[in-house]
């Protein structure tokens, strides 16, 4: 099928075979407007309609609309394509299509391409009535020759505008028909991906992007000579391709939630765009409050009057909830809080990927706070995590925190259509009257549990409040009762802990390194792990979905390894710089916890370049310490 | 009470629900002797009993300052918030919960200082509720600072040489606000008229704001001495659509104005006034729609079959359609 000839016009030449590839990263880069974005997610659906492990990347540049041909506007998708499941976006970029060669240098600076790395570049500039572009044009293209990078000059302008006016709306499509030929995708498959993308704009748009495609296959068969193939491997059952966002909206509609109040922030926003779009269909609304406090307290009124709520934000905006938050630590209303991290310390770099709130969201609001948090490691996890914390939101009467962040928002993967439970959705109200003398606070003397109240419920009438009080919500005046609430609300920390299975490890039961990790970095670590293991190392891993409480059993897995790490991405401090030592070295977040909770001496490396770690890099790194481990 | 048809029952039932001052009691109100709060409170519980209202379905909601301990002392449901924030509280409470009738109490530093945001969006919102204004001009759990109603040359610990900024208004910023739609001004020593404003304002579909000039005996005992001595320091607002005044208190307060609420323009000029105080509805716009209106046509038939169905839907957008042929060949 990935042999059949387009056109008759084919050469036979053409038809010898095509060069079996384990996996590969493709990126299509354009200035912002220009479609590249659209032809990547159509590229990434098509791999997986095909059968292929996929991991999507958007790349965005910071602006809205960045200067045209510049280093720092390039706009599109990263796309890894592999023979089985694909967990993260990998290593370095094995062939690019640009529309100009400014934002292609800006990706050559970012060291994102392979030494040798294909590219497929439009041509048009040479020939540009500016002699600064043609001037700018010639140098990077010929550096990029010198460079060793196997560099094609192509004439999708001219191409196109053989078939259409405006070559700007279809160059994508141009584009994609060249890489379905080069990577030996079925046109058939394109097609209908095409047909399902515009579907809403229409025959004719749909008839114009297939002729356009078809333009693109044909030319690169006839004049390209490189001729992949990916093997595939077909998906188990039904595959839907989402973002990490996508899939935590999907999960705010599944837990059975019916309030979303937020306000708009970077990264975590797309999340609530969608939910605005759907939220409606099924019941539910997202409400934009005039800031991220307004937000919060929105959605912990909605929750005390009744079903648990969630706020979606990001860094600065978890920043200005952490009053709202402890209000309702302290007056149990369950509460679900998605934090999309981002760059930090304040406006930090909001596009870009970080880890960096994790001791935020634990110790935040003043006081002792305690908060349930969750980090979902992959994208079908971001979905089933809202569900989780709406249950235990609501069983414990506590807030939960899940951390997301860039990298995972804005990621693509194809996940196995989740099968609909009945038992994800929130039960209604319950509003009948309570017992004479129960009370609002009758914390159990073993977990600290109590039955919440909720207005409309005759009998139950209380006022709750951020002051200390007792059983009965009165405000405390008796030392006794803060030590005995504060002790109630720690408590159901440790009986949520009660609940909990150790985590699973990845890789041998025991050995010479462990590598522990959390949120968006699990598939590159894995990857990682799975590498040196082939090569005969003995090392694991092991992700943390719980960060408070911490699944149990951890220091029982720590002890079976010699050596034990912590890969992260938020900042720490560098042992090699001159002034750190053992006593000022700051470690990364959960190394930290790590260690104080289990008195195991656990390393760390990480890393905030503000791009997903990728797995050579931790590789090196675990290679590094399994040598200092042999010294 | 409709489920009731024997009329016998129907009555037992009747009688069963009809509530005392003392179903609306809650805590002894620790303010200090004199403070205006204790009048809101009376005047609120009185109100709660008139108009019949179920403890269970009644919701007051509060900041932080001497005002919002106000639902401590309520026998209803409660939210006692943080500093500033009792306006978004109860918007998520009003969102999700139409069947309740929701009261918000605050101070002039929770409302107009910290909180100040707030109270311009929830004007905007326009979601029914009453929000009382507990004006004193001055902060008084935290003992004395100027607050942003304090008259200019108030000496206290923060501006221990006399504030420099004249007092912000209120009700002027209120009425500045697109979707105003109810606004009022009381004052705790007439409490007839507290009443009659709370009530209307009770009855109000949309957000009531009422400023209630208070008196604070501990830090500013003497700021309304004048008003509360001399009946001519207040004009008594009347209109046959707003309140009308009774004969006993006509005679003792001789400056009386009629006003129709309606008037925007003039309800702004009226406002301005701070001498005499004008005591009454300055604005009444029954027609502004709510927000929780606006945006309620999904909530509360939130089934688990109808999320599955929407949920299914989504999940078709994004299924892809494997293509086993596409196998290699």
């Amino acid at each position: 099928m990935n042999e059949v000839v387009l056109t008759a016009e084919s050469p036979a030449r053409k038809a010898r075979e095509p060069v079996v590839l384990s996996e590969h990263i493709i990126e299509v880069i354009s200035d912002s407007g220009e479609g590249a974005q659209r032809c990547g997610q159509s590229l990434g659906a098509i791999a997986a309609r095909s059968g292929n492990g996929v991991w999507t990347v958007e790349i965005i540049p910071a602006e809205i609309r960045p200067p045209a041909r510049s280093v720092a506007g390039a706009s599109g998708n990263r796309i890894r394509i592999g023979t089985h499941r694909i967990t993260n976006g990998g290593g370095k970029t094995d062939l690019v299509v640009a529309f100009n060669e400014q934002v292609l240098l800006g990706r050559v600076h970012a060291g994102e391409l392979k030494p040798g790395a294909t590219i497929l570049l439009e041509d048009m500039w040479r020939e540009n009535r500016d002699p600064a572009i043609v001037e700018a044009y010639r140098r990077v293209h010929d550096q990029l020759i010198a460079a060793g990078y196997d560099v094609r000059e192509i004439p999708m302008e001219r191409e196109c505008r053989k078939l259409v006016s405006d070559a700007k709306r279809g160059k994508n499509m141009f584009a994609l028909g060249m890489i379905c030929r080069i990577y030996s995708f079925s046109p058939e498959v394109a097609h209908d991906q095409i047909g399902r993308t515009f579907a809403k704009k229409g025959a004719k748009v749909i008839d114009q992007n297939v002729m356009l495609f078809d333009a693109g296959y044909a030319w690169a068969g006839e004049n390209i000579d490189l001729h992949y193939m990916i093997p595939s491997s077909p998906a188990a059952g039904p595959q839907m391709v989402i973002n990490g966002n996508q899939a935590l909206a999907l999960g705010v509609l599944a837990s059975g939630m019916e309030l979303c109040a937020m306000y708009p922030i970077t990264p975590a926003t797309s999340a609530s765009h969608y939910l605005s779009d759907v939220f409606e269909n099924v019941g539910g609304m997202v409400h934009q409050a005039e800031d991220e406090i307004s937000a919060a307290s929105f959605a912990l009124g909605a929750s005390y009057a009744g079903k648990c709520t969630v706020t979606i934000t990001s860094g600065p905006g978890l920043s200005l909830k952490q009053e709202a938050l402890g209000l309702a630590v302290m007056g149990e209303v369950p509460m679900v809080v998605i934090d999309v991290q981002r760059g930090g310390p304040s406006t930090g770099q909001p596009t870009k990927v970080e880890q960096g709130d994790m001791f935020s969201v634990m110790f935040g609001s003043h006081g002792d706070a305690p908060k349930v948090v969750m980090a979902p490691s992959t994208i079908e996890e971001c979905f089933h995590s809202v569900i989780t914390a709406r249950r235990i939101a609501e069983t414990f009467r506590m807030v939960v925190v899940i951390l997301s962040d860039a990298s995972l928002a804005t990621s693509q993967q194809p996940v196995p259509r989740p099968e609909f439970d009945p038992a994800w959705v929130a039960a209604p109200l319950d509003l009948s009257p309570v017992g004479e003398g129960a009370k609002p606070y009758d914390w159990d003397a073993e977990t600290g549990l109590s039955r919440r109240f909720i207005p409309g419920q005759p009998g139950g009438m209380f006022a709750m409040t951020g002051l200390a009080h007792d059983r009965a919500s009165h405000v405390a005046y008796d030392p006794e009762i803060n030590q005995t609430s504060l002790r109630a609300r720690s408590l159901k920390l440790a009986a949520l802990e009660r609940t909990l299975r150790p985590p699973k490890v990845h890789g041998p039961e025991e050995g010479d390194l462990l590598v522990m990790g959390w949120g968006s970095t699990r598939g590159a670590i894995e990857e990682a792990v799975d590498g040196l293991i082939a090569e005969g190392h003995r090392v694991a891993s092991v992700n943390l979905t719980f960060l408070q409480p911490m699944q149990p059993g951890l220091k029982e897995i720590m002890q079976r390894y010699r050596r034990v790490m912590t890969i992260e991405g938020n900042y720490s401090d560098d042992p090699a710089d001159a002034i750190i030592n053992a006593d000022n070295r700051r470690y990364s977040h959960l190394a930290m916890l790590l260690r104080a909770r289990t008195l195991v001496d656990v390393d760390c490396w990480s890393e905030v370049k503000g791009q997903p770690i990728k797995p050579d890099t931790i590789r090196s790194v675990m290679l590094e310490r399994l040598k200092g481990d042999a010294s | 009470m409709n489920d009731f048809t024997d009329p016998t029952e129907c009555l037992l039932r009747l009688h069963d629900e009809q509530f005392a001052l003392e179903d609306y009691q809650g805590g002894v109100p620790r303010w200090c002797a004199g403070c205006g709060d204790n009048a809101i409170l009376s005047a609120v519980q009185r109100l709660c009993r008139d108009e019949n209202l179920r403890p269970e379905k009644t919701v007051f909601v509060s900041g932080i300052g001497c005002s919002s301990r106000f639902p401590h002392y309520m026998k209803t449901y409660g939210l006692h918030g943080i500093h500033g924030r009792a306006l978004p509280l109860a918007e998520g409470i009003r969102m999700t919960r139409p069947d309740l009738d929701v009261f918000v109490n605050t101070g002039d530093g929770d409302c107009c200082s910290i909180g100040a945001a707030h109270w311009i969006h929830a004007i905007r919102y326009n979601m029914r509720m009453v929000v009382m204004l507990h004006d004193n001009r001055i902060y008084g759990l935290t003992k004395k600072q100027a607050s942003p109603t304090s008259p200019i040359g108030l000496k206290s610990n923060t501006t221990p040489r006399g504030s420099w900024l004249d007092a912000l208004n209120p009700l002027t910023v209120t009425l500045g606000v697109q979707n105003v739609s109810f606004v009022a001004q009381a004052v705790d020593w007439i409490p007839e008229q507290l009443y009659a404003i709370l009530q209307a304002a009770y009855h109000h579909k949309g957000l009531a704001f009422v400023r209630i000039l208070q008196r604070c005996t501990e830090w500013l005992p003497k700021l309304f001495d004048e008003a509360v001595r001399d009946p001519a320091h207040v004009q008594l607002l009347h209109h046959e659509r707003g309140l009308s005044i009774s004969p006993a208190l006509a005679k003792i307060y001789p400056n009386r104005l009629e006003h129709d609420p309606r008037d925007i323009n003039r309800a702004r000029e009226i406002a301005s006034e701070t001498d005499p105080i004008p005591v009454g509805i300055l604005y009444h716009n029954p027609d502004v729609p709510c927000y929780e209106d606006l945006r309620h046509h999904g909530l509360g038939q939130h089934t688990p079959e109808r999320i599955r169905a929407g949920l299914e839907a989504e999940f078709d957008k994004f299924t892809i359609h494997p293509h086993t042929a596409a196998a290699a060949e």
